[in-house]
């Protein structure tokens, strides 16, 4: 049978998810909760879901689009433009590198592979941004968001795999 | 060897993407002009997004305080009462202060302050990022907001736009890495720079009589080299260790909703810059008539 443009038009909107989904998570990041703290406990969700749709579906969440993404982040954030570009094309490339090693692993190993990958990423960024700076800037609450974010990986992840059976009914 | 090639091909995709990236990190440290003017227009097509997104969420904020305060009303009149007595005290000294000081200005023929005007707007981004300290209101040009207004809220200084676009400022906060404000520090009136290191508490440098600022005292903008108003608070000193001083902002920054983006039209050097001269020669002028008066 011959796919209906209805059905062709479905396809691409449920493609599109993982992108749109991380854009969402990004743009939800910068609009303030004025909680008190917010800066530097709030988790940086759109990265574990650039982690995820990295690992999981690679076709729908290419390099590119990482790097979009990161673009986007740094933009929204005032944050010096292509640090955040460049970061999360690190994580993209790590998931990329160790994609044999994630594959059938259990939700423990993924977690920590993700421990590894966000403090490599923490760690990149703010190196670039010091050099641009040319001096060193205050790691504490990057390091402190990276946590929040490792902490907050699980319940993250549950609710992308959800998103993921719904959406793009993987076989 | 399809498979060779193929991951051959990914990672020089990374490559070139990274290329990319290094490229605009270059080109933002080299010349701000054209970066900034691209992240201002993809920030002016986002904020009426992120404004209809911010709204529900402080309405839920409001509601969540609303219900607090209904839970401590009899403990909050109570203060609420000894703060009224408090302040009726010091409007009685503010008012004599205000008449005392026009006449002493009359007396010593002091040009006037610069003419003020603001606008007030909405905090739309306020972002996580733990690398920037810079928010986004929802005005912009088209609202008279220039490039270079100081911003304030209720509790002082908050920063100064850096950046305009016809629907949204980016406004650099005093904690920023970038921000530097000259100050006067609590009763001595020791002048400093406000230098921000991208923690929430910035740091006092190039201080003058060090030795008398301690932990308590207030700092306000001082108004020298004509970036800030001279007055505006800022906030307290948090402490004083051997090697550095440093500062509690007034303004809590996981709390700005509203701002307001003043012009304050501070007069610069004479010569500064061609848009200064005329400012420069009405103050010459004012000056001028007088001393003619006297």
């Amino acid at each position: 049978m011959k796919p209906t443009t209805w059905t062709r038009l479905d396809l691409f909107a449920r493609q599109l998810f993982p992108f749109v989904m991380t854009l969402a998570l990004v743009f939800v990041g910068t609009i303030p909760l004025h909680l008190p703290g917010q800066r530097v406990v709030a988790p940086s969700l759109s990265l574990i879901a650039l982690f995820y749709w990295s690992l999981h579906r690679p076709d729908l969440m290419p390099a590119t689009a990482a790097f979009l993404l990161g673009l986007f982040h740094d933009i929204l954030s005032g944050a010096p433009l292509g640090t955040g570009a460049s970061a999360y094309l690190c994580v993209h490339a790590l998931v990329h590198w160790q994609r044999q090693f994630f594959h059938g692993k259990s939700f423990g190993i993924l977690w920590l592979g993700f421990t590894v990958v966000a403090t490599l990423a923490a760690l990149f960024g703010w190196m670039l941004t010091s050099m641009l700076a040319g001096t060193i800037v205050d790691a504490r609450a990057a390091a402190l968001q990276t946590m929040a974010t490792i902490g907050c990986f699980p319940l993250v992840v549950w609710v992308l795999w959800r998103c993921h059976l719904t959406v793009l009914r993987p076989s | 060897m399809g498979g060779i090639l193929r991951s051959l091909g990914q990672w020089i995709v990374y490559g070139v993407l990274l290329l990319g990236a290094t490229a605009i990190m270059l080109l933002g440290k080299a010349d701000d002009g054209v970066i900034q003017r691209v992240r201002l227009q993809v920030t002016d097509a986002v904020v009426p997004i992120l404004d209809g997104v911010s709204r529900p969420i402080n309405a839920m904020t409001h509601a969540a305080e609303q219900i607090q305060s209904w839970i401590w009303l009899a403990e909050e009149n109570a203060k609420l009462k000894a703060d009224r007595e408090r302040l009726l005290q010091w409007q009685g000294v503010a008012r004599r202060l205000e008449a005392e000081n026009a006449a002493l200005r009359d007396l010593v023929k002091l040009a006037p302050d610069p003419q003020t005007h603001f606008v007030a707007a909405r905090v739309v981004s306020n972002s996580t990022s733990t690398f920037a300290q810079s928010i986004v209101v929802n005005a912009g040009s088209s609202d008279g907001v220039k490039k270079a207004n100081v911003v304030v809220s209720s509790e002082g200084l908050v920063g100064r736009v850096v950046a305009v676009s016809p629907r949204a400022a980016m406004i650099m906060l005093i904690t920023d890495l970038n921000s530097r404000v000259p100050v006067l520090v609590g009763e001595s009136r020791a002048r400093a720079v406000l230098a921000g290191d991208n923690s929430d508490y910035p740091r006092l440098i190039h201080v003058i009589t060090e030795a008398e600022i301690k932990p308590g005292d207030q700092i306000a903008t001082s108004g020298m080299a004509g970036g800030f108003p001279p007055g505006l608070p800022i906030g307290v000193v948090a402490e004083v260790d051997g090697t550095s001083i440093t500062v509690r902002p007034n303004m809590d920054r996981s709390r700005l909703e509203f701002v307001r983006v003043v012009d304050y039209e501070v007069p610069e050097m004479p010569g500064a810059s061609a848009s200064a001269a005329p400012n420069a020669a009405k103050l010459a002028a004012k000056r001028a008539q007088g001393s003619a008066g006297r």
